[in-house]
């Protein structure tokens, strides 16, 4: 079958019941196409991404002056709480859900997700969310009481705010624990024949360990979070001292739910980024099942290590020490994965493209940001900065160092196969570098603004600050000016950029192989697996191929999957390789 | 070397496929709405867990428990109740057994008593609710008491509610028959679940 008739038999709709988007129109309403769910999650996320950000440099302009000079400690109290649950709960954790649910049922060969309309009502639970919590701002009473909201401090501040965010909460809950349902009964029944776990991409592994982790953990922060309201609303006394409540007894149910959320948030762009490195080393990953099970490792050790936020909070020494050593030992299945990434790329043919810059941007920063996690596990020294600008340090080069470049090497890479469109090159590579330069100059002199003492949280701080602090301020200023770029960049690409043929990037995993964008139902014929996802030819991993190289061996398109053949008797059963 | 290739006897297949396709979508896939259900079951347990691990905390960590000048809880009541709840549970598998031998009027009939089981569960909690001496904000154990028993009840409701659903819909002859049963295994397995949940908490509240 030609390139033109796949196109043809692509565009006739392949049941009744829902019409794929055609237009840009289409992805404003109610879709079971997991394609256009994923996008939808993909452009709603990034639009709170950059409300995030706005807020975040509200925050920044306030600390470029010691003084409380820009905005009253009320509203920057609001601010820098807005900007962190907006940042976690409708961007990083959504973000995942969003690839994920255009990446596995292309990975696995299916046709759509297990249960598509609970997709699309997963999705459609974040925008009132959202929506709800800006809100909150226009009508004068935000919650501000930081983005943990611990009581008794959240029950005194406005009851209104504190409201609205435990309702935006659940409801973002609730949609991830929908979504998290969705992947694991996808992933674990609707695999094409043939394809074992053992052959499944790293990205299925690492989204198997998200929602997995989702699913146990984010019901406990529901749980929490019911008790709260009630306090708030109904006058219990929960976690009212007053009462004979226990606060503490809060931030355990929380950080049961937000420390694996940092697992949540961080795993499928682990995934994410062992689907890049290989593809962009042109080398078989290095290390493939132990870079899957240390994912199954990092999401049970992120069961037990919540109490690492609370060695300040007065639970008993024991404790202390239990948590202090299971979140070390979580640097392990971690530096497992980093280690794997380095060896993938050790003697690869690395092309120098926009994902790959990303994806190498994302390990370096990444490894600040765990090796400051290590430093922060061990109880005396979490004691002396506890609370300081070092956690933010710390948190910022997990969580933008590693989530955000995780999600910006993601769609450099997939963007050719969501759109059919390559993103242009140049400004992607002007995007990396003031992302990066952005990134270093906002976080990491906070490293040292925390062990000189900066608290968090306050608007106002010691003129002996003010030189960092200015520095911070004007890194966050060049990450705002570094997504122009991007966003005109991917608009501009949407609409006009080069044709990006089915597989520009010349990867084996399952999603390369159908058209881009692929059609309604992904495939026009059940694909039949041959090899691994990440089996480059050893001997042409050291050639190199270049993108315009049009050696059929390599190149896109159906046809050449059928040339591309390595040895008859293996493609003529697949169980033979197993 | 490559991931992928096309056996022609699937394509075979999948031609055969697509043209019955345009009649039904998803209804063409395995069934994994059961799993689902488990899947998602095992969340709302987390939920309860998380209920139930906060009420634990506060019980070790106050000096007396329940504090000192809460009324005794009546047993006699909830008793039956739980009784009557686990009794129920049996009585909604002859349902599910039932349909599986095609016996509708009989899974009607079990389901009608499992529905009236579950409405006096609630009609009992209802009045136990008004006949204590304590109120919600009266001190953390009444507040946890109302909350978990509250909650649990709210399950129930629901429970009771797709039991309904499901014997409104059998109202159509053969919408339900020894193959097609999802509803009623659905309903029963949120029922049994309901059940366990009620189980752990009547030991907690009412034993512990």
């Amino acid at each position: 079958m030609t390139q033109a008739q796949l196109q043809e038999t692509a565009n006739i709709p392949a049941h009744g019941e829902e019409p794929p988007a055609r237009k840009w129109q289409d992805y404003f309403g109610f879709n079971t196409d997991h394609k256009v769910i994923a996008i939808q999650y993909l452009v709603t996320t990034f639009i709170f991404y950059c409300i995030g950000g706005v807020l975040a440099d509200l925050v920044r302009t306030e600390l470029r002056t010691p003084e409380v000079d820009f905005v009253t400690p009320e509203v920057y109290n609001s601010l820098f709480t807005l900007h962190a649950t907006i940042m976690i709960f409708l961007w990083i954790v959504p973000a995942g859900a969003g690839f994920a649910n255009f990446l596995i049922p292309l990975m696995i060969g299916a046709k759509d997700m297990a249960f598509p309309r609970l997709n699309a009502v997963a999705f459609w639970m974040i925008p009132p969310a959202g929506l709800l919590l800006i809100a909150s701002l226009v009508v004068g009473d935000a919650p501000d009481a930081g983005w943990t909201s611990y009581p008794p401090l959240s029950l005194v501040t406005g009851q209104v705010g504190e409201g609205i965010w435990i309702m935006s909460v659940l409801l973002l809950g609730t949609s991830s624990i929908l979504g998290a349902i969705n992947f694991l009964v996808t992933l674990l029944r609707m695999r094409i024949p043939g394809l074992g776990f053992n052959q499944l991409p790293l990205f299925c592994w690492a989204m198997f360990a998200t929602s997995a982790l989702t699913l146990v953990s984010t019901p406990v922060l529901a749980a929490g979070l019911i008790l709260l309201a009630f306090d708030l609303l109904a006058g219990t006394t929960f976690f009212n001292p007053t009462g004979g409540g226990d606060p503490v007894v809060y931030q355990h149910m929380f950080w049961f739910y937000s420390h694996p959320a940092v697992y949540i948030m961080i795993l499928p762009f682990f995934g994410a980024i062992s689907e890049v490195i290989p593809v962009h080393s042109r080398k078989p990953i290095f290390g493939y099942k132990a870079i899957a099970y240390s994912s199954l490792a990092i999401s049970f050790l992120g069961l037990i290590v919540w109490a690492h936020h609370m060695f300040t909070s007065g639970i008993p020494g024991w404790l202390r020490m239990f948590f202090m050593i299971t979140t070390m030992i979580i640097a392990v299945p971690t530096g497992i994965k980093i280690f794997s990434w380095l060896a993938t790329m050790w003697g690869g043919k690395i092309r120098l493209n926009t994902p790959m810059l990303f994806a190498m941007g994302f390990v370096g920063t990444f490894v600040i940001g765990g090796i400051s996690g290590v430093m922060l596990a061990a109880v005396p020294f979490d004691i002396h900065v506890h609370d300081t600008y070092f956690v933010v340090a710390h948190l910022h080069y997990v969580l933008f160092g590693g989530s955000v470049l995780g999600i910006y090497a993601a769609i450099y890479h997939w963007f050719p196969k969501m759109t059919g469109r390559m993103l242009n090159e140049f400004w992607g590579k002007v995007h990396f570098a003031l992302t990066i330069v952005g990134l270093n100059m906002a976080f990491l002199p906070m490293h040292k603004l925390g062990m000189m003492g900066m608290n968090r949280r306050v608007a106002q701080y010691d003129p002996k600050f003010t030189f960092l602090n200015e520095i911070c301020t004007y890194g966050a200023y060049i990450l705002a000016v570094s997504t122009f770029p991007f966003i005109i960049n991917a608009i501009w690409s949407w609409l006009y950029g080069e044709k990006a043929g089915n597989n520009p990037w010349r990867a084996l995993t399952l999603e390369w192989m159908t058209t881009s964008p692929p059609a309604i139902e992904n495939f026009d014929k059940t694909p039949v697996l041959v090899t691994g996802p990440y089996d480059y030819g050893l001997e042409k991993a050291h050639e190199g191929v270049p993108l315009s190289d049009p050696n059929p061996i390599l190149s896109a398109g159906p046809n050449s999957v059928l040339r591309a053949e390595p040895d008859p008797a293996v493609a003529a059963n697949p169980e033979d390789r197993k | 070397m490559q991931s992928q290739t096309i056996d022609p006897a699937k394509t075979e297949l999948n031609h055969h496929h697509t043209a019955e396709a345009t009649v039904g979508h998803h209804e063409e896939h395995p069934d994994h709405r059961l799993f689902g259900l488990i899947v998602f079951l095992i969340a709302e347990g987390m939920i309860f867990m998380g209920l139930f691990g906060a009420y634990l905390a506060f019980r070790a960590t106050l000096p007396a428990w329940p504090p000192e000048g809460t009324p005794e809880l009546e047993l006699l009541l909830p008793s039956v109740n739980t009784i009557n709840l686990i009794a129920s549970s049996f009585v909604m598998h002859n349902a599910d057994t039932a349909i599986k031998k095609n016996d509708t009027r009989g899974m009607r009939t079990w389901l009608a008593i499992t529905a009236a089981m579950g409405a006096i569960f609630l009609v009992g909690q209802v009045y136990e609710y008004t006949h204590l001496e304590f109120g919600l904000t009266t001190n953390l154990f009444a507040s946890a008491f109302y909350v978990l028993t509250g909650f649990h009840g709210l399950h129930v409701t629901i429970g009771v509610l797709a039991i309904v659903a499901v014997l409104w819909r059998s109202r159509v002859k053969g919408h339900y028959s020894s193959e097609k049963h999802f509803g009623i295994e659905a309903a029963e397995i949120y029922w049994h679940f309901v059940d366990v949940i009620w189980i752990i908490l009547f030991g907690l509240l009412y034993l512990l």
